[in-house]
């Protein structure tokens, strides 16, 4: 026997095993698409660069769900797999991912775990391709309250800025007007959303206490290293009341040098982004009784099903939720509600489910949340604030918001946008 | 632009201690990340892109120095080491093959390397960021002094920085091997034809830039949040001052950093939105009068 013979066997054998394969893959997608039950969904978020917990604590969060939902029989009866990218926090890269997803990858539903500006992109990409997407990061008003912006097949499922900042505004009037504090500062980041927010925030308390004036403001760098300029100023204008929206890793950093120049004892301080447990439990020398919104605390709302929840994802991933977490999760509780009310995983199916749709949720205000039908936007979730503490629960005298008030005047809100 | 409160403020003492302290904060760490830039690109004529990602490691290495002995003086010191060690192995195992080579080359190389010693922290710190919290023995309230609120921490920061500094310009300008560094620098064939191992005296001097870039780490660690890719933004200061204070000096880079703290903490009362602004048009301003910067020499 020579080498020629075996080779010659062996290319039969090649060429029979390659037509073999060639009728299977023929046959393969239709074989697939009949035995198969599995619903692909696809999610762009943030999983390199500075936010990337924030990105990644919304994977978690997702996957979390995903796993409950699979365990009881999936969606309308189809297991969900999740494909999930990492967008780095570009904008173009979010837009490219999403029609990957869908075009390439196959994805029937879209998860939008983008910040502000990678959702702006994705939202565009849901306006082409018409798949139903969920944003779930950005807390932009006008993505879902501007009508030039609405589609029937995008829904966003977190909190949203303008709910904030009325929430927010109510508050901090209180406790101005229990301790008869007027002279205001700012100090927030540089970008779309430490200006919009602080400008709508601002609006509220005055709205709420009207002699309340701004005698200074400063605006560091996203992601300044530094805030000894910004900590100078602050002793300079002597304010009474000190209002900032940096978050992550900028809130701890001004945290920790304002503290060595003790800024906080001297000010009342309001840091809508500081009740996140990670700025909370990254902060070493955490001052008590500043103010903060809840972004995700498990003791906010008070109940079983909230502490569980927060209790099960650390348990899981052996850190806290994020604000994010609960945010993603939010949009996946919505899905499977939805399928089971259609029951159907058929996107269009599942947009009209969608509108209005009120589910049961640890992070319901009242243990419900809603995706109101004309704007498509969550509401009726946990909203409030309360002070710091150094140690766990972080964060104590919790005031809710009342819904009842933010309704109205983010009615007033949208119409002075001409958005109504 | 809020000239009046810059008046008021240039006119009050407690307002000068409190905005001069706080400039002179922002000046003193960016010299020690700016002196070891500078230091590098004077004698080896290499422009180290990966020295943001020095400074990065040593406040890294601070943290978890602090974490095991609670000592910040033992914290600082190992920092600063640990990073030189970093420095000089980068330096023979890699900085070494490009020099004389394409600038491009040694920018491929250096950016690289940022991205690797970004990606290092990620595993072994994590992505989260983190914060070292300050000293207990720092933990008191400030200082008032002619009216004007000083940190005792950055007392004794500034004081340190100052000290290193001083060592520094010691060390090149009064020593024998400052003497053969600033030889090899002005003329590297010449100080290896006497028989001096200049591969040895490169490894030094990258050794010394991560010192320096340690200690500010070091420095800064308990106020500052630690992430990856922390050493961007002040890379990029420190180029600046490179650019002000002349390339390869190190008395220029002093001069520029102070000169930067002061008009970035006095500008945020004038210019509150202009103040990154101001830098770059003193940058310009300085460019426009003296091309080599203010101590910068003349390449003939």
């Amino acid at each position: 026997m020579t080498n020629a013979s075996r080779i010659h066997v062996n290319r039969r054998a090649l060429l029979k095993g390659a037509a073999a394969g060639t009728a299977a893959a023929i046959a393969a997608p239709m074989v697939a698409r009949a035995d198969s039950k599995s619903i692909k969904i696809g999610m762009s978020t943030i999983l390199s660069g500075r936010v990337a917990q924030l990105g990644t604590s919304s994977r978690n969060a997702v996957m979390m769900e995903v796993e409950k939902i699979n365990g009881a029989g999936g969606l309308a009866g189809r297991q969900i797999e999740m494909v999930i990218r990492d967008s780095k926090g570009q904008p173009q890269e979010a837009a490219r991912l999403a029609r990957e997803l869908i075009n390439t990858d196959g994805c029937e539903i879209l998860i939008d775990a983008e910040a502000s500006s990678g959702a702006f992109a994705v939202h565009e990409v849901a306006r082409d391709l018409g798949m139903l997407c969920l944003h779930t990061n950005s807390e932009t008003s006008a993505l879902t309250a501007d009508p030039k912006l609405h589609l029937p097949n995008t829904f966003r499922t977190c909190r949203q800025g303008v709910h904030d900042s009325i929430a927010g505004g109510a508050y901090a009037a209180n406790i101005a007007k229990a301790k008869n504090l007027s002279k205001w500062m700012t100090a927030s980041p540089d970008y779309a959303y430490g200006r919009d927010t602080t400008a709508e925030y601002m609006t509220y308390v005055k709205h709420f206490k009207p002699d309340v004036e701004l005698v200074g403001e400063s605006w560091p760098k996203l992601f300044q290293p530094d805030y000894t300029e910004v900590l100078t100023k602050i002793l300079q204008t002597k304010p009474q009341v000190l209002y900032t929206c940096l978050w992550g890793g900028d809130i701890t950093a001004f945290i920790d040098q304002g503290n060595i120049y003790a800024v906080f004892g001297q000010t009342e301080t309001f840091a809508v982004n500081m009740a996140d447990y990670t700025a909370l439990t990254a902060v070493k020398n955490l001052p008590r009784g500043i103010h903060s919104g809840n972004r995700y605390i498990k003791s906010f709302p008070n109940t079983p099903e909230n502490t569980a929840w927060g209790d099960a994802y650390r348990a899981k991933y052996n850190e806290y939720p994020t604000n994010w977490s609960w945010e993603n999760a939010t949009a996946i509780q919505f899905l499977a509600a939805a399928a089971k009310q259609a029951n159907s995983s058929d996107g269009a199916k599942l947009a009209e489910v969608l509108k209005g749709l009120t589910i049961p949720s640890p992070f319901g205000a009242d243990g419900k949340l809603t995706l109101r039908a004309d704007d498509h936007t969550l509401v009726g979730y946990a909203i409030g604030w309360g002070t710091t503490l150094p140690n766990e629960p972080y964060i104590a005298d919790m005031v809710p918001g009342d819904w009842n008030q933010i309704f109205p005047l983010e009615a007033e809100w949208k119409k002075s946008k001409n958005f109504i | 632009m809020d000239l009046a409160a810059l008046a008021n403020c240039l006119s009050s003492s407690a307002c000068i201690v409190t905005q001069s302290t706080g400039g002179l904060i922002i000046g003193m760490l960016l010299f020690l990340v700016a002196a070891g830039l500078t230091l590098i690109f004077g004698v080896l004529k290499v422009i180290n892109f990966t020295h943001g990602s020095f400074y990065m490691l040593g406040a890294y290495f601070a943290l978890t120095i602090f974490q095991l002995t609670g000592s910040y003086t033992l914290t600082i010191l190992g920092a600063g080491a640990a990073t030189a060690v970093v420095g000089l192995v980068f330096e023979r195992l890699f900085i070494s093959r490009v020099y004389g080579q394409n600038v491009l080359m040694q920018l491929l190389v250096c950016y690289g390397f940022v991205l690797i010693f970004d990606d290092v922290v990620k595993i072994v710190w994590g992505v989260e960021f983190k914060s070292m919290g300050m000293p207990p023995a720092f933990q008191m309230p400030p200082l008032f002094i002619a009216g004007g609120v000083v940190p005792p921490f950055y007392l004794f920061l500034i004081g340190a920085a100052f000290v290193i500094g001083l060592a520094l310009w010691l060390v090149i300008d009064k020593t024998r091997l400052g003497k053969t560094i600033r030889a090899a620098a002005h003329n590297p064939s010449m100080v290896a034809a006497l028989g001096i191992n200049t591969g040895f005296l490169y490894g030094l001097v990258f050794a010394l830039g991560g010192l320096l870039a340690g200690f500010a780490g070091a420095l800064a660690a308990p106020v500052r949040s630690l992430t990856p890719g922390m050493g961007f933004s002040i890379l990029i200061e420190s180029f600046i001052v490179t650019v002000i204070g002349g390339m390869g000096s190190i008395v220029g880079a002093f001069v520029a950093s102070l000169a930067l703290g002061l008009i970035r903490s006095f500008g945020s009362l004038g210019f509150p939105l202009f103040t990154d602004g101001l830098m770059y048009l003193f940058m310009v301003i300085v460019l426009i009068a003296k091309p080599t910067g203010l101590f910068g020499k003349e390449i003939a």
